[in-house]
Protein backbone atom coordinates (compact mmCIF):
# COMPACT_ATOMS: atom_id res chain seq x y z
CA UNK A 1 0.00 0.00 0.00
CA UNK A 2 1.46 3.30 -0.92
CA UNK A 3 1.91 5.51 2.12
CA UNK A 4 0.44 9.17 1.22
CA UNK A 5 3.38 11.82 1.95
CA UNK A 6 1.14 15.14 1.46
CA UNK A 7 -0.50 14.09 4.96
CA UNK A 8 -0.26 16.59 7.49
CA UNK A 9 2.31 15.15 9.75
CA UNK A 10 2.37 17.18 13.60
CA UNK A 11 5.44 16.73 15.70
CA UNK A 12 5.74 17.39 19.05
CA UNK A 13 8.65 18.14 21.31
CA UNK A 14 9.20 21.06 24.26
CA UNK A 15 13.32 20.89 22.69
CA UNK A 16 13.00 22.79 19.97
CA UNK A 17 16.48 21.84 18.22
CA UNK A 18 14.48 18.00 18.37
CA UNK A 19 11.86 19.43 16.42
CA UNK A 20 14.26 20.93 13.79
CA UNK A 21 15.87 17.15 13.65
CA UNK A 22 12.70 15.06 13.57
CA UNK A 23 11.59 18.05 10.69
CA UNK A 24 14.86 18.12 8.62
CA UNK A 25 14.87 14.27 8.38
CA UNK A 26 11.15 13.89 8.05
CA UNK A 27 11.98 16.09 4.67
CA UNK A 28 14.14 13.72 3.55
CA UNK A 29 11.61 11.11 3.71
CA UNK A 30 9.58 13.40 1.25
CA UNK A 31 7.45 14.56 4.02
CA UNK A 32 6.93 17.98 3.69
CA UNK A 33 3.76 19.36 5.35
CA UNK A 34 4.94 18.90 9.14
CA UNK A 35 3.63 21.12 11.71
CA UNK A 36 5.11 21.60 14.90
CA UNK A 37 3.90 21.74 18.85
CA UNK A 38 6.02 21.84 21.70
CA UNK A 39 3.57 20.43 24.36
CA UNK A 40 1.15 17.92 24.93
CA UNK A 41 -1.73 20.95 25.31
CA UNK A 42 -0.89 22.62 22.23
CA UNK A 43 -0.59 19.55 20.08
CA UNK A 44 -4.25 18.41 21.02
CA UNK A 45 -5.52 21.83 20.03
CA UNK A 46 -3.64 21.74 16.61
CA UNK A 47 -5.10 18.21 16.61
CA UNK A 48 -8.44 19.45 17.11
CA UNK A 49 -8.37 21.88 14.38
CA UNK A 50 -6.35 20.32 11.88
CA UNK A 51 -6.56 17.44 9.19
CA UNK A 52 -3.37 15.38 10.17
CA UNK A 53 -2.11 11.81 9.09
CA UNK A 54 0.56 11.30 11.99
CA UNK A 55 1.59 12.20 14.96
CA UNK A 56 5.36 11.80 16.58
CA UNK A 57 5.75 13.37 19.67
CA UNK A 58 8.16 13.40 22.69
CA UNK A 59 7.23 12.10 26.16
CA UNK A 60 8.89 13.93 28.53
CA UNK A 61 6.73 17.62 28.26
CA UNK A 62 4.84 20.26 30.49
CA UNK A 63 2.35 20.67 30.84
CA UNK A 64 0.60 17.89 29.22
CA UNK A 65 2.82 14.78 28.79
CA UNK A 66 3.66 12.54 25.48
CA UNK A 67 1.08 9.69 27.31
CA UNK A 68 -1.55 11.80 28.73
CA UNK A 69 -1.83 13.62 24.68
CA UNK A 70 -2.02 9.91 23.27
CA UNK A 71 -4.55 9.19 26.43
CA UNK A 72 -6.92 12.30 24.77
CA UNK A 73 -6.23 11.21 21.11
CA UNK A 74 -7.58 7.96 21.95
CA UNK A 75 -10.33 9.28 23.49
CA UNK A 76 -11.59 11.50 20.88
CA UNK A 77 -13.88 10.02 18.66
CA UNK A 78 -12.17 11.85 15.59
CA UNK A 79 -8.64 11.27 16.51
CA UNK A 80 -8.87 7.55 17.99
CA UNK A 81 -7.38 5.99 15.14
CA UNK A 82 -4.61 8.68 14.41
CA UNK A 83 -1.41 7.22 14.03
CA UNK A 84 0.72 8.02 16.82
CA UNK A 85 4.34 7.51 17.30
CA UNK A 86 6.27 8.20 20.36
CA UNK A 87 9.72 9.28 20.45
CA UNK A 88 11.04 9.75 24.03
CA UNK A 89 14.20 8.79 26.12
CA UNK A 90 11.98 7.14 28.44
CA UNK A 91 13.43 3.43 27.93
CA UNK A 92 12.04 1.35 31.10
CA UNK A 93 9.63 -1.53 30.24
CA UNK A 94 6.97 0.33 32.45
CA UNK A 95 6.73 3.57 29.88
CA UNK A 96 6.57 1.08 26.95
CA UNK A 97 3.89 -0.75 28.71
CA UNK A 98 1.83 2.13 29.77
CA UNK A 99 2.37 3.49 26.11
CA UNK A 100 1.16 0.68 24.53
CA UNK A 101 -1.75 0.04 26.83
CA UNK A 102 -2.74 3.70 25.60
CA UNK A 103 -2.56 2.79 21.98
CA UNK A 104 0.49 3.77 21.09
CA UNK A 105 1.46 2.74 17.46
CA UNK A 106 4.95 2.56 17.61
CA UNK A 107 8.22 3.49 20.09
CA UNK A 108 11.03 4.96 19.38
CA UNK A 109 13.52 5.43 22.28
CA UNK A 110 16.01 8.21 21.92
CA UNK A 111 19.09 8.69 20.32
CA UNK A 112 17.30 7.24 17.29
CA UNK A 113 18.88 7.27 13.78
CA UNK A 114 17.43 7.82 10.85
CA UNK A 115 16.27 3.96 9.25
CA UNK A 116 14.77 3.32 12.85
CA UNK A 117 12.27 6.54 12.29
CA UNK A 118 11.77 5.34 8.20
CA UNK A 119 10.94 2.08 9.37
CA UNK A 120 8.47 2.75 12.40
CA UNK A 121 6.60 5.72 10.21
CA UNK A 122 6.35 3.16 7.22
CA UNK A 123 5.07 0.27 9.65
CA UNK A 124 2.09 2.34 11.16
CA UNK A 125 1.08 3.55 8.05
CA UNK A 126 0.95 0.79 5.85
CA UNK A 127 -1.24 -0.41 8.71
CA UNK A 128 -2.79 2.27 9.20
CA UNK B 1 13.78 11.57 67.51
CA UNK B 2 14.42 12.92 64.14
CA UNK B 3 13.02 16.11 63.97
CA UNK B 4 14.06 16.86 67.82
CA UNK B 5 15.76 20.13 67.49
CA UNK B 6 19.39 20.11 69.07
CA UNK B 7 18.86 23.22 71.31
CA UNK B 8 15.98 21.11 73.04
CA UNK B 9 18.02 18.03 73.52
CA UNK B 10 21.01 20.58 74.94
CA UNK B 11 18.51 22.41 77.59
CA UNK B 12 16.87 18.97 78.73
CA UNK B 13 20.44 17.80 79.27
CA UNK B 14 21.26 21.10 81.19
CA UNK B 15 17.91 20.51 83.30
CA UNK B 16 17.91 17.28 84.10
CA UNK B 17 21.71 17.82 85.34
CA UNK B 18 20.77 20.77 87.17
CA UNK B 19 17.91 18.96 89.10
CA UNK B 20 20.17 16.36 90.34
CA UNK B 21 21.36 17.17 93.99
CA UNK B 22 22.45 15.27 96.90
CA UNK B 23 23.74 11.78 97.24
CA UNK B 24 24.07 10.10 93.92
CA UNK B 25 23.39 6.67 93.07
CA UNK B 26 25.32 4.44 90.66
CA UNK B 27 22.74 4.81 88.13
CA UNK B 28 22.23 8.43 88.58
CA UNK B 29 26.23 8.56 88.41
CA UNK B 30 26.03 6.46 84.88
CA UNK B 31 23.02 8.58 83.91
CA UNK B 32 24.88 12.05 84.62
CA UNK B 33 28.03 10.36 82.54
CA UNK B 34 25.73 9.71 79.22
CA UNK B 35 23.91 13.27 79.55
CA UNK B 36 27.20 14.85 79.72
CA UNK B 37 28.38 12.97 76.81
CA UNK B 38 25.52 13.38 74.97
CA UNK B 39 25.66 17.19 75.70
CA UNK B 40 29.22 17.11 74.51
CA UNK B 41 28.46 15.14 71.48
CA UNK B 42 25.68 17.72 70.33
CA UNK B 43 28.23 21.22 70.76
CA UNK B 44 31.10 19.13 69.08
CA UNK B 45 28.19 18.81 66.33
CA UNK B 46 26.92 22.08 66.20
CA UNK B 47 30.73 23.65 66.16
CA UNK B 48 32.15 21.19 63.04
CA UNK B 49 28.61 22.48 60.92
CA UNK B 50 29.71 25.86 62.02
CA UNK B 51 32.70 24.92 60.51
CA UNK B 52 31.54 23.66 57.50
CA UNK B 53 30.04 27.06 56.56
CA UNK B 54 27.25 25.48 54.86
CA UNK B 55 25.56 28.05 54.15
CA UNK B 56 28.07 28.48 51.40
CA UNK B 57 26.64 25.29 49.66
CA UNK B 58 22.83 27.19 49.53
CA UNK B 59 24.41 30.81 49.17
CA UNK B 60 27.13 30.47 46.36
CA UNK B 61 27.93 26.71 45.02
CA UNK B 62 24.11 25.60 44.38
CA UNK B 63 23.14 28.70 42.59
CA UNK B 64 27.06 29.02 40.76
CA UNK B 65 26.39 25.12 39.41
CA UNK B 66 23.27 25.50 38.66
CA UNK B 67 24.15 28.89 36.43
CA UNK B 68 26.22 27.12 34.96
CA UNK B 69 24.69 23.79 33.86
CA UNK B 70 22.08 26.25 32.26
CA UNK B 71 24.76 27.71 30.52
CA UNK B 72 26.18 24.66 29.04
CA UNK B 73 22.64 23.70 27.75
CA UNK B 74 22.03 27.16 26.06
CA UNK B 75 25.35 27.02 24.45
CA UNK B 76 25.07 23.41 23.31
CA UNK B 77 21.82 24.53 21.91
CA UNK B 78 23.67 27.33 20.03
CA UNK B 79 26.23 24.84 19.07
CA UNK B 80 23.87 22.56 17.68
CA UNK B 81 21.48 25.03 15.58
CA UNK B 82 24.82 26.55 14.52
CA UNK B 83 25.59 22.71 12.63
CA UNK B 84 22.37 22.66 11.66
CA UNK B 85 22.29 25.60 9.71
CA UNK B 86 25.34 24.35 8.01
CA UNK B 87 23.41 21.01 7.69
CA UNK B 88 20.07 22.59 5.87
CA UNK B 89 23.01 24.47 3.50
CA UNK B 90 24.60 21.47 2.53
CA UNK B 91 21.52 20.04 1.74
CA UNK B 92 20.02 22.68 -1.05
CA UNK B 93 23.54 22.02 -2.37
CA UNK B 94 23.27 18.44 -3.39
CA UNK B 95 20.63 19.27 -6.24
CA UNK B 96 23.86 21.12 -7.94
CA UNK B 97 25.85 18.32 -7.37
CA UNK B 98 26.17 14.62 -9.64
CA UNK B 99 24.36 12.19 -7.87
CA UNK B 100 26.74 10.08 -6.51
CA UNK B 101 28.04 13.01 -4.40
CA UNK B 102 24.94 14.26 -3.82
CA UNK B 103 23.60 11.10 -2.17
CA UNK B 104 27.15 10.80 -0.34
CA UNK B 105 26.59 14.26 1.12
CA UNK B 106 22.69 13.38 2.18
CA UNK B 107 23.69 9.95 4.06
CA UNK B 108 26.30 12.27 5.95
CA UNK B 109 24.26 15.10 6.46
CA UNK B 110 21.26 12.43 7.82
CA UNK B 111 24.04 11.28 10.57
CA UNK B 112 24.95 14.54 11.45
CA UNK B 113 21.08 15.54 12.26
CA UNK B 114 20.93 11.65 13.94
CA UNK B 115 24.16 12.86 16.27
CA UNK B 116 22.81 16.27 16.95
CA UNK B 117 20.33 14.76 18.89
CA UNK B 118 22.87 14.03 22.00
CA UNK B 119 21.37 17.84 22.60
CA UNK B 120 18.32 16.87 23.94
CA UNK B 121 19.40 14.05 25.74
CA UNK B 122 21.87 16.52 27.84
CA UNK B 123 19.53 18.61 27.90
CA UNK B 124 17.14 16.21 29.73
CA UNK B 125 20.22 14.90 31.91
CA UNK B 126 21.14 18.30 33.33
CA UNK B 127 17.74 18.49 34.30
CA UNK B 128 17.64 15.80 36.19
CA UNK B 129 21.00 17.01 37.58
CA UNK B 130 19.89 20.59 38.50
CA UNK B 131 16.32 19.06 40.31
CA UNK B 132 18.98 16.52 42.60
CA UNK B 133 21.02 19.80 43.39
CA UNK B 134 17.81 21.85 44.47
CA UNK B 135 17.35 18.74 46.52
CA UNK B 136 20.44 18.86 48.24
CA UNK B 137 20.14 22.26 48.96
CA UNK B 138 16.72 21.90 50.69
CA UNK B 139 18.06 18.93 52.96
CA UNK B 140 21.41 21.65 53.82
CA UNK B 141 18.80 24.36 54.73
CA UNK B 142 17.27 22.16 56.93
CA UNK B 143 20.41 20.39 58.85
CA UNK B 144 21.64 24.30 59.32
CA UNK B 145 18.13 25.52 60.74
CA UNK B 146 18.24 22.04 62.93
CA UNK B 147 21.64 22.84 64.01
CA UNK B 148 20.87 26.74 64.54
CA UNK B 149 24.04 27.65 62.50
CA UNK B 150 22.18 30.35 60.08
CA UNK B 151 20.92 33.31 61.51
CA UNK B 152 19.06 33.49 64.83
CA UNK B 153 15.76 35.01 63.85
CA UNK B 154 15.49 33.40 60.43
CA UNK B 155 11.93 32.60 59.61
CA UNK B 156 11.17 28.54 60.21
CA UNK B 157 11.24 27.19 55.84
CA UNK B 158 8.06 25.97 54.30
CA UNK B 159 7.04 22.19 55.34
CA UNK B 160 8.48 19.90 52.95
CA UNK B 161 5.02 19.02 50.65
CA UNK B 162 5.20 15.90 48.87
CA UNK B 163 4.52 16.63 44.93
CA UNK B 164 2.19 14.05 43.74
CA UNK B 165 2.09 13.62 39.95
CA UNK B 166 -1.57 14.61 38.61
CA UNK B 167 -0.89 12.15 35.62
CA UNK B 168 0.38 8.58 34.47
CA UNK B 169 2.63 10.40 31.75
CA UNK B 170 4.43 12.72 34.80
CA UNK B 171 4.44 9.95 36.64
CA UNK B 172 6.43 8.03 34.68
CA UNK B 173 8.56 10.81 33.22
CA UNK B 174 11.79 10.05 34.35
CA UNK B 175 14.42 11.28 31.71
CA UNK B 176 16.75 9.29 29.80
CA UNK B 177 18.42 6.18 32.09
CA UNK B 178 21.73 5.90 31.85
CA UNK B 179 23.42 3.70 29.24
CA UNK B 180 24.12 0.82 31.21
CA UNK B 181 20.46 0.17 32.71
CA UNK B 182 18.47 1.71 29.15
CA UNK B 183 16.75 -0.43 27.08
CA UNK B 184 17.79 -0.98 23.24
CA UNK B 185 15.81 -0.06 19.90
CA UNK B 186 15.60 -4.06 19.94
CA UNK B 187 14.82 -4.86 23.68
CA UNK B 188 11.47 -2.18 23.09
CA UNK B 189 10.89 -3.61 19.57
CA UNK B 190 10.49 -7.43 21.27
CA UNK B 191 8.68 -5.72 24.33
CA UNK B 192 5.66 -4.43 21.60
CA UNK B 193 6.04 -8.13 19.70
CA UNK B 194 4.84 -9.85 22.91
CA UNK B 195 1.68 -7.42 22.72
CA UNK B 196 0.42 -8.92 19.22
Amino acid sequence: MAIDKNMNVLIVDDYKTMLRIIRNLLKQLEFDNVEEATDGAEALAKLRAGNFGLVISDWNMEPMTGLDLLKEVRADSRLKSLPFIMITAESKTENVVAAKQAGVSNYIVKPFNAETLKEKIEKVLVHA
Amino acid sequence: MPDQNPEQIERAVREVLGSLSGDLTTTEISLLGELEALGREVARAKSEIAALRVDDINDRHIPTATDELDAVVEHTATATNEILDVCEGLEKLQTKLPAEHADALGVAVTRIYEACSFQDITGQRITKVVSALKVIEQRVSDVTRRFGTTTENAPAPEPEVAITPETEGRALANGPQLPTAASSQADIDRLLASFD
